[in-house]
């Protein structure tokens, strides 16, 4: 399990504010290897949201290179990076950012619905569900749901169209500790069980402690890779 | 994600703001219905005159002195002889009958009661040229011409104001103008018109009229009414008729001192002017359809702000524009097709109340929902929904993922 699931040389993003240039990324190299977990650290203006941004496809690099899963997405368009998001990329929010009038299963539809898949659709949100443990709650809507249990839900969703890496964004953020502590377990759990590539963005060093290796960013640039 | 699905999805989002929803729906509703109702009652209005024209008869042309467009001086009356003149069989093979008329307003009493209405002096020729009918009684004969005979043929309105009754009427006595007349036939009713009730007449021989009542030279004539052999023969019974009055009248070349109208012509223009105004009130109609338009995009502004988020998630998960614009423009769509749908059945039911209101003051009156006035405001309001739905839901579609996510 050494190979690179993503593979990033020379990343550069550039703001431009009026006539002001903001380097947000400065040029930052690293690899990450298929089944790793990472966090990425580091103080707010030093690029970490950007970072995560350019990794999850949502954005696109001023410059540089970016190999997701053998895929050079640098230079792909907006249709074409919502195939990758849709097919490479799972996501959890701190939010959770659930449809908060469809159901548990409906949420976790929704990648399948954007990757035309239709028969085993339900077949495959329901099973989902069950492997983060929500099985007996699959039609209950995300207001009767506590936090712990929106996140799983969120999890679900991260996962159901198999993708190469999940991105966590502060995933226990806006979770009580016990509720925190039992997400980043089903995270650990998963990739473990089924070699899920994890990234987590996060501030809370108790959090980056259970991964493999942690990037620190400051100023743009990668400040130490230590594993 | 194909069509059904976005429409599954765009129903439960309408129907998650029901009361933004139903008041969007509501502008659409009120568009459609004023556009259904004002086509309803202009066919309505169209088909209640033209029904009312050819109820006067068939293939008619109506002779009258004078001429609007040449001005001539000291026009030649219409007279009997002229009428005489056009039932030549050679010089105007296509003239079936000729039906003189002179005509005045006065007083009729009779059974205490009394009213003023139009006395027309007619010969027997009337009953067949005018397409007239009678419920009892007997039509004026020759022999009533000969005599100058008081005797008097009354329409249904004038049976109702006078004798409260419209049967049984034959033999009643009735005063005209102070002299004493003799009911001796009552017309079957023909119902309302544009032109004024065609049941509120007297008839009377035509001599009887010229010497007793309107007290004219017994040679002249109000009109003649020139029935055509057919409806196709109409025009050239039209111009062997101006032919023989040319020679008669001694007219000048282009100077014709007399004016023939056909039924037709009557009916092209009546139909001309409710068809005008029909599509003038259909457009004062669709301003408000419009104004439900700009409606939907305000409401479709506001849903694309509020749900920014949900647009960013969804970006994030996969969806591609048009997935987005899909999902944005079916909202819109619906949110117009339901609309459009419930007008037509408010169009209907005002054209209904409409015809009500007019049945009731007098004028029958069918507004007509044609199936075409349906098909215009389905595909119109859908089209209104689409139209107004492409720049919100393009600006949602064109929404950045980070920005949206960010969005607050």
């Amino acid at each position: 399990m050494n190979e690179a699931v993503i593979q990033v040389q020379d990343l550069k993003k550039i703001y431009h504010m009026g006539s002001m240039e903001v380097k947000a990324l400065a040029g930052i190299s690293f690899k990450i290897l298929k089944g790793e977990v990472v966090s990425i650290m580091g103080p707010s203006g030093s690029g970490k949201s950007t970072l995560m941004n350019l990794l999850g496809c949502l954005d696109r690099p001023t410059s540089g290179s970016y190999l997701l899963d053998g895929v050079q997405v640098a230079s792909l368009d907006d249709d074409e990076l919502a195939v990758i998001r849709n097919q490479k990329v799972g996501f959890v929010f701190q939010s959770f950012n659930l449809l908060p009038r469809q159901t548990a299963l409906a949420n976790v539809e929704l990648p399948m619905r954007y990757a035309g898949v239709t028969t085993e659709r339900a077949g495959r949100a329901r099973a989902a569900l069950e492997s983060v443990g929500l099985g007996d709650r699959i039609l209950h809507r995300p207001t009767e749901l506590s936090g712990g249990q929106q996140q799983r839900v969120a999890v679900a969703r991260a996962l159901v169209n198999h993708p190469a890496i999940l991105m966590a964004d502060e995933p226990t953020g806006n979770l009580d500790s016990k509720s925190g502590k039992e997400i980043m377990e089903l995270l650990l759990n998963l990739n473990r069980s089924i070699g899920t590539t994890l990234i987590i963005v996060t501030h809370d060093s108790t959090i980056s402690a259970q991964t493999q290796r942690v990037i620190r960013l400051r100023d743009g640039l990668i400040e130490e890779a230590s594993s | 994600m194909n069509l059904g699905q976005a429409i599954i999805e765009a129903l439960e989002s309408l129907n998650s703001n029901r009361l933004r929803s139903t008041l969007t729906i509501l502008g659409i509703v009120i568009g459609v219905g004023a556009v259904i109702a004002m086509l309803a009652v202009g066919a309505g209005a169209q088909s209640t005159i033209t029904g009312s024209i050819s109820g006067i008869g068939s293939n008619l042309l109506f002779v009258y002195k004078g001429n609007s467009i040449n001005s001539v001086l000291n026009a030649k009356s219409i007279t009997t002889q002229d009428a005489t003149a056009l039932l030549d069989q050679t010089q105007a093979p296509d003239v079936l009958a000729v039906a003189p008329m002179v005509s005045g307003s006065l007083q009729v009493t009779g059974n205490g009661e009394q009213t003023s209405t139009s006395i027309d002096g007619v010969t027997p020729d009337y009953e067949t040229v005018r397409n007239a009918t009678l419920s009892e009684g007997t039509f004026i004969t020759e022999d009533n011409l000969l005599g100058q005979a008081s005797v008097a043929i009354i329409g249904t309105d004038v049976a109702k104001k006078l004798f409260n009754r419209i049967d049984g009427l034959v033999g009643e006595n009735i005063r005209i103008n102070g002299q004493p007349f003799k009911v001796i036939g009552v017309l079957e009713s023909k119902g309302g018109s544009s032109f004024g009730s065609q049941d509120n007449v007297v008839l009377v021989p035509i001599t009887t009229a010229q010497q007793r009542l309107l007290h004219r030279n017994s040679e002249n004539v109000d009109m003649l009414m020139v029935q055509a052999t057919s409806s196709s023969t109409v025009s050239q019974a039209s111009d062997e008729v101006a032919n023989i009055l040319r020679i008669r009248h001694r007219t000048k070349a282009g100077k014709d001192d007399f004016t023939i109208f056909s039924q037709q012509d009557i009916a092209a223009t009546a139909q001309t002017i409710t068809g005008v105004l029909t599509i003038f009130l259909g457009g004062i109609a669709g301003i408000s359809l419009l104004v439900g338009g700009i409606g939907i995009m305000n409401i479709m502004l506001v849903s694309v702000t509020e749900r920014t988020r949900e647009i960013g998630l969804r970006k994030a998960l996969g969806a591609r524009k048009k997935d987005i614009l899909t999902q944005f423009l079916t909202e819109s769509s619906l949110l117009s097709l339901m609309g459009g749908v419930v007008g037509i059945g408010l169009g209907w039911l005002i054209g209904f109340i409409v015809g009500k209101i007019a049945a009731a003051s007098g004028t029958p009156f069918t507004p007509v929902v044609g199936l075409n006035a349906i098909l215009l405001a389905t595909i119109f309001s859908t089209a209104v929904g689409l139209f107004f739905g492409i720049y919100p839901a393009n600006r949602a579609a064109n929404l950045e993922p980070v920005e949206a996510l960010r969005y607050e």
